[in-house]
């Protein structure tokens, strides 16, 4: 946490030097944002060492624009996007400033004009139970050129609503801001808070929250597994893993009532306590789970049908994917390391180690989701059996009125990669900017580059092994 | 090969659930119906406290006094469509008079009768009419769309097509085409962006057609009821709305209860 004078600011030119260079030394943007007032800030990730610097400038020109940094840092391509719809302020030799959010706004479509190429445009009502968004593929017969991403389909305004917060539906809106996330996003704006408050929430409640973070990436892991069995036809992974993703969820549900965790983690600790048998019950269901997704995810390792299906498949390799920015699996299914919890770690995962596959295929990316897994499962045995004994709660700060004039970063490893929170208050205590990122807004790009040179049949199969968020993207 | 997978399936075993001839297994903290038994309608407290104006005082402070003798009951009313079940207005009472019970069955065919009243009992769906009945009660085919929905009320729905709930057994089957569809199944605030393609899809639905809305927000906005960038009231504000299944998001059972109910294979849950 920082007062916000402190946050080092400078002239446009050094801080887009700056960005570069740090970025080309190993590091990464988190985050990149504007705020009302022309204000442009940059949080970059130290991953290695573990720390974050934050940087800003201000844009007070009257031709409102800056020299974009996307040439040269692909990763910060979607969030000058954002900054330009946001606020207006047009990133200056961008390589394709299209709408972000804004769907009406998109008029041209990235189109291949030759003999045969043809377009083929999927949603954004899709064939199956989930989420909008759409897709614009360039084909010649079965061979896709590129494909183009239109997402903002699921833009409800909550970054605008929560300027003024906190208020009674400010917390709802981060368990909502991608519903299949409510663990990770409630809990990167708990830190927040308790952060801009000065709070420390016991250990307790540290590690209930992190017992739920490893439940909601378990159960979302399974049910991928199972998904991407059932987009190759390979129905008895498929049906198995239904059935187990579900049994993860239900265990969140016995803690909180809530099989996505609604409810449980609030700014000061947690609702909801885990008893010494639940703990113990727990464990052992825990355990049973596991060898049952041992048996049902074992099969996809060994089969062939499967692996001519998975290998080889949306290949992204370790450069394409830290240039992109990925971040979570599908950056550690590439090869690369980075994961909040082990870079940096919260009391429950000190001991933590990250997995990671140098593939960059659709099987890397399934097979990273299975290592997860294990190693999820361990660190919840072993929380589970050493509950700390303390309260599950310290005060809880509500709605209250925050410290004046401050900014703090939060980060938290979701299931599907980093979550960032960036909360800043006005001199009246209130929001002045909150910026959520999610995970998907970084991994978007990485689809898309995926399917490059791909058969358009491949696309479910593809899309399935990133399964990106729509709403945390649109937000 | 085979072998593995005759293993596999044997040890994974029969795992659909017996539910509806069998009451399905909740959790112990399962927060289904709201029940209040208010009597300090002055406090407000709870009113305050709810994220999407969910809790409602009839005859508030105004009818006090004077006017009281004018006929005016009052009386502390939720919203089951608005409400999120967090449990804000639980923490609130001081009183502790607002509770969630663990009753699943929440849907209803009138948006009225979602709204709870004070100690009055909730009246569940009923079966569609005797002739739209006859035409999709042995088989109903649901197209599916999220319009703006966080992918927990769409997470639920697609569970029922497991093996746990196996949907297809009562003859229901979410399937790719609206055209091959009998109604919609809408999840989400109905945002701006998503308008002309829900319209869009519910004109190829061929008539006669049924439209269910699950989770508070495709019910009336839910957490983003006054945001600019959503309809007004959820999808009830573009389609009559055949089925309300109220949650965030509802559990699957309560999905199925309400689906079961509207095409008369379920009376009470009992």
């Amino acid at each position: 946490m920082a007062t916000i004078p402190e946050v080092q600011s400078y002239p446009v030119k050094d801080w887009r030097n700056q960005i570069i260079n740090e970025v080309k030394k190993n590091a990464r943007i988190s985050a990149l944002f504007g705020a009302e007032g022309g204000n442009l800030y940059a949080v970059i990730s130290h991953d290695i060492e573990g720390r974050l610097s934050i940087a800003t400038t201000s844009i007070d020109g009257s031709d409102k624009t800056y020299p974009s940094l996307s040439a040269e840092l692909p990763q910060a391509e979607p969030f000058e996007r954002e900054i330009a719809e946001q606020l207006g302020i047009t990133p200056k030799g961008h390589p394709r400033l299209k709408p972000i959010r804004r769907t009406k706004n998109m008029r041209d479509f990235y189109q291949v004009r030759g003999h045969e190429v043809h377009e083929v445009a999927v949603g954004p009502v899709h064939a199956g139970i989930i989420e909008s968004g759409h897709f614009r593929f360039q084909c010649h017969g079965e061979l896709v050129f590129n494909l183009e991403v239109v997402l903002g389909y699921q833009h409800r305004g909550i970054e605008r609503a929560l300027i003024g917060g906190p208020d009674p539906r400010t917390l709802h809106y981060m368990e909502t801001a991608a519903g299949d996330t409510t663990i990770g996003h409630a809990t990167a704006y708990c830190q927040n808070i308790e952060s801009l408050h000065g709070i420390k929430i016991p250990e307790r409640a540290e590690v209930i929250r992190s017992i739920a973070l490893e439940l909601e990436r378990t159960a979302n892991h399974v049910g991928d597994l199972g998904a991407l069995a059932n987009d190759i036809g390979y129905l008895p992974t498929a049906s198995f893993c239904g059935r187990l993703r579900g049994d993860f969820l239900n265990l969140t549900a016995q803690i909180c009532g809530s099989r996505m965790g609604r409810g449980l983690v609030i700014p000061g600790g947690v609702a909801f306590d885990l008893s010494r048998e639940m703990a113990l019950s727990f464990q052992q269901k825990i355990a049973t789970l596991l060898k049952s997704t041992k048996e049902a995810t074992a099969l996809l390792w060994v089969s062939p049908s499967v692996l001519s299906r998975f290998e080889h498949v949306g290949t992204i390799s370790q450069k394409t994917a830290a240039d992109l920015g990925l971040v979570g699996p599908a950056a550690r299914a590439s090869g690369l390391k980075h994961d909040v919890r082990v870079n940096y770690p919260t009391a429950a995962y000190e001991k933590f180690t990250s997995v990671s596959h140098p593939g960059g295929d659709v099987f890397a990316r399934a097979y990273v989701r299975w290592l997860e897994i294990q190693s999820s499962v361990k660190l919840l045995i072993d929380q589970l059996l050493v509950l700390p004994e303390t309260p599950i709660q310290n005060k809880n700060p509500n709605n209250q009125h925050l410290p004046p004039n401050r900014m703090a970063v939060s980060m938290v490893e979701g299931w599907r990669g980093e979550i960032c929170h960036v909360a800043m208050t006005d001199r009246d205590g209130r929001f002045s900017r909150y910026k959520i990122v999610d995970p998907s807004f970084h991994n978007w790009a990485g689809l898309e580059v995926a399917l490059k040179n791909q058969q358009i049949s491949n696309f479910p199969l593809c899309n399935k092994s990133f399964n990106l968020s729509y709403c945390g993207h649109d937000l | 090969m085979i072998l593995g997978e005759i293993k596999a399936r044997i040890n994974q075993g029969y795992r659909t659930i017996k539910f509806p001839d069998v009451e399905p297994d909740l959790p112990e903290r399962f927060r289904g119906m709201p029940k209040m038994n208010c009597k300090n309608f002055d406090c407000k407290k709870c009113k305050e406290a709810c994220p999407t104006g969910a809790i409602s005082i009839a005859g508030a402070a105004r009818d006090t006094g004077a006017t009281q003798g004018a006929g005016t009951i009052r009386q502390l009313k939720l919203d089951m469509g608005r409400c999120i079940f967090c449990t804000d207005c639980v923490l609130a009472c001081p009183e502790k008079a607002i509770s969630f019970t663990r009753d699943y069955g929440l849907s209803a065919n009138d948006r009225d009768d979602l709204i709870l009243k004070n100690g009055q009992v909730f009246e569940p769906a009923n079966a569609l009419k005797k002739e739209t009945l006859r035409i999709f009660g042995r088989s109903l085919k649901l197209r599916q769309v999220s319009a703006g929905g966080c992918n927990a009320c769409e997470m639920d729905t697609q569970v029922l097509s497991t093996v746990v709930f196996d949907l297809e057994r009562f003859g229901i089957q979410f399937v790719a085409s609206p055209r091959h569809a009998d109604g919609l199944l809408i999840t989400g605030p109905v945002t701006e962006s998503m308008r002309l393609a829900l319209e869009k899809t519910y004109e190829a639905v061929p008539n006669p057609k049924i439209v269910i809305a699950v989770g508070a927000c495709a019910i009336s906005g839910g957490l983003y009821a006054g945001h600019d960038e959503v309809a007004k009231s959820g999808a009830t504000e573009i389609f009559p709305v055949d089925l309300y299944i109220p949650g965030c998001p509802p559990h699957p059972i309560t999905i199925l209860d309400g689906l079961l109910r509207l095409i008369g294979k379920r009376w009470s849950h009992a």
